[in-house]
């Protein structure tokens, strides 16, 4: 399928048509939503790519690489369109995005973490072959489904009425494949723009994105001395490190707490406990485990495996984690300044709703009130 | 530069913006090729391994759907054809016939048929069946074993995870060719392994 991501691309950047994106997003929730049932979905496809790169027996069918592979090229190139009108998670909050608030940029922010800790354990659990956990707690596909479990519908049911005033809640503060689409969206090739032309700063756009997405003009009259700047720096350049390993430090001290999911690890632990073996009434596990016919030491030495694993993967995830704090922090710290009301190209989810607030037309005429 | 007239801080910080993109498109080209190497174009299916299997019953209450998509297969050739069938009927039965309180299925999906004395024939009413293993625990411990549980792709709504295999504890669970999709044990006697 892979004609939907041109067509909306072609619909963000060369008709600048909100109208278009959105019949776009209907038909995506429609098609690959509900017809489709929403799985597999380009999130859920990051655990497949990870687990094809660290199990050599894991063999990845072509459809799920190509649900991975073509929005991030193609939000190289024109920007997260997928988000726009490809994605049905994002169709679906996106239709009832009915009254977005402004939201407060500090917490934006603490919240925009959450995605990457969350990206940072998918691949983790999915590198150590434990769990596709993005799939054990997808929100949408029970609704996708008609088939949502208690907690799962609940949880879809908060993201969607919180949605109607916090736009696109999964989106900003939990898809982890938007933490790739938005490194990917920061250097791609071609980005909606608000005005065709040129930015008459009117400020007619400043309300108009539900996602807060839009960076207003940084103009100070004062610009900061070079000292602070240059202290603001040392600080950045001493405080990320330090966050990265700190991070780290943490993450591995959190191995065996991470590696608790892995049946192995429970296995052994309950074989290793003689109390809980002899008094409580043997477990499923234990009782396949017999049957298995597998020598003890051979149980153990798999559940040192996964923990030594989860030793460096606590490592890695930890200093990731840090590291993207540490950046959002300095992100905060330094001003950028510009002239213009551009889309934010990393949070921009290209839906083209600003489009239609700007008055400049293409031929550089304003349009006349009627 | 200076025939764009732009301002040169501008201008390297669209230098970079290249290089980062031109980087970003060989990564994820570099992804693409490593991950393609080890990709099938068909696709793949998940099927329990009868041989891993001890029954546990979870088959019948972790799948998505509410009526499980594993479900009791018969494999006739492995079958004994008994009149006092361990997956038939509960232990302790003392008169063998179809009452309802002697059978081990809860949803009476098996089908018990008489061919020659004394040999009966036992078919799955697939819709019925809720792929609890009941049977095939029954007839594993007393019979030839050729009741086994399958994922029926018909019915399974092909999860990238599937939640039965995340809570087998047997770790029978796995991905198989869309093209081989049964995992069916077939000891017969021309065929003992």
């Amino acid at each position: 399928m892979p004609w939907p991501w041109p067509l909306v691309s072609w619909l963000v950047i060369k008709k600048r048509s909100r109208t278009g994106v959105f019949w776009a997003s209907v038909f995506s929730l429609a098609y690959f939503g509900f017809y489709r049932q929403g799985c597999v979905c380009s999130i859920g496809a990051i655990q497949n790519v990870t687990l094809a790169l660290f199990e050599q027996s894991y063999v990845i069918p072509l459809a799920v690489l190509a649900f991975f592979i073509l929005p991030l090229v193609f939000t190289l190139f024109f920007g997260r369109t997928f988000c726009a009108g490809v994605c049905p998670f994002g169709a679906m909050q996106d239709l009832v995005a009915f009254r977005p608030q402004k939201t407060d940029p500090r917490l934006n922010a603490i919240l925009g973490v959450i995605p990457y800790i969350y990206l940072g354990l998918a691949v983790l659990y999915a590198a150590t072959g434990t769990d596709f956990i993005i799939c054990r707690y997808d929100p949408f596909v029970g609704i996708f489904r008609f088939n949502a479990t208690f907690g799962m519908f609940v949880f879809a049911g908060t993201l969607l009425i919180s949605g109607i005033f916090i736009a696109r809640p999964y989106c900003r503060y939990l898809c982890p494949y938007g933490v790739l689409l938005n490194w990917v969206s920061r250097v791609s090739w071609r980005h909606i723009t608000i005005t065709p032309t040129e930015c008459i700063q009117c400020r007619l756009c400043e309300e108009s994105c539900p996602y807060d997405a839009i960076d207003m003009p940084v103009t100070d009259g004062n610009p900061e001395e070079r000292l602070v700047t240059t202290r603001k720096l040392i600080l950045i350049c001493l405080l990320v490190p330090f966050f990265a390993i700190l991070g780290g430090w943490t993450g591995s001290r959190l191995h065996e707490t991470l590696a608790g999911d892995s049946p192995k690890v429970r296995l052994a632990k309950t074989l290793a406990d003689p109390v809980k073996s002899r008094h409580q009434p043997e477990t499923f596990e234990i009782t396949a485990y017999k049957s298995s016919g597998k020598p003890l030491a051979q149980v153990y030495d798999d559940a040192r495996s996964v923990l030594r694993q989860f030793y460096f993967g606590g490592w890695i995830l930890g200093c990731f984690i840090g590291l993207v704090f540490g950046i959002i922090l300095a992100g905060r710290l330094l001003t950028r300044y510009r002239t213009d009301y551009t889309p934010n190209r990393g949070a921009c989810y290209s839906c083209a709703r600003c489009v239609d607030y700007c008055p400049v037309e293409k031929n550089g005429l304003v349009k006349m009130e009627s | 530069m200076e025939e764009t007239g732009k301002d040169p801080k501008l201008n390297r910080r669209e230098f970079l913006a290249k290089g980062l993109r031109v980087s970003a498109l060989v990564g994820i080209g570099g992804l693409a090729v490593l991950t393609v190497k080890k990709s099938l174009a068909g696709e793949t299916v998940w099927q329990l391994d009868p041989s891993k299997c001890i029954q546990c019953g979870r088959c019948a209450t972790n799948c998505v759907l509410a009526h499980s998509a594993v479900r009791c297969t018969h494999v006739y050739a492995m079958c004994g054809y008994c009149d006092l069938c361990g997956g038939y009927f509960k232990p302790g039965t003392k008169t063998l016939n179809t009452a309802a309180e002697n059978q081990l299925c809860p949803t009476n999906a098996i089908k018990r048929k008489f061919v020659e004395d004394p040999f009966f024939q036992y078919s799955i009413d697939e819709p019925l069946c809720i792929g609890c293993g009941k049977c095939v625990k029954g007839c594993g411990a007393f019979g030839n074993g050729s009741l086994q549980l399958q994922v029926r792709h018909s019915i399974c709504v092909h999860c990238n995870q599937c939640s039965i295999a995340r809570s087998c504890p047997a770790d029978a669970f796995s991905r198989v060719p869309a093209g081989k999709p049964y995992l069916l044990k077939q000891i017969t006697l021309e065929n003992p392994k």
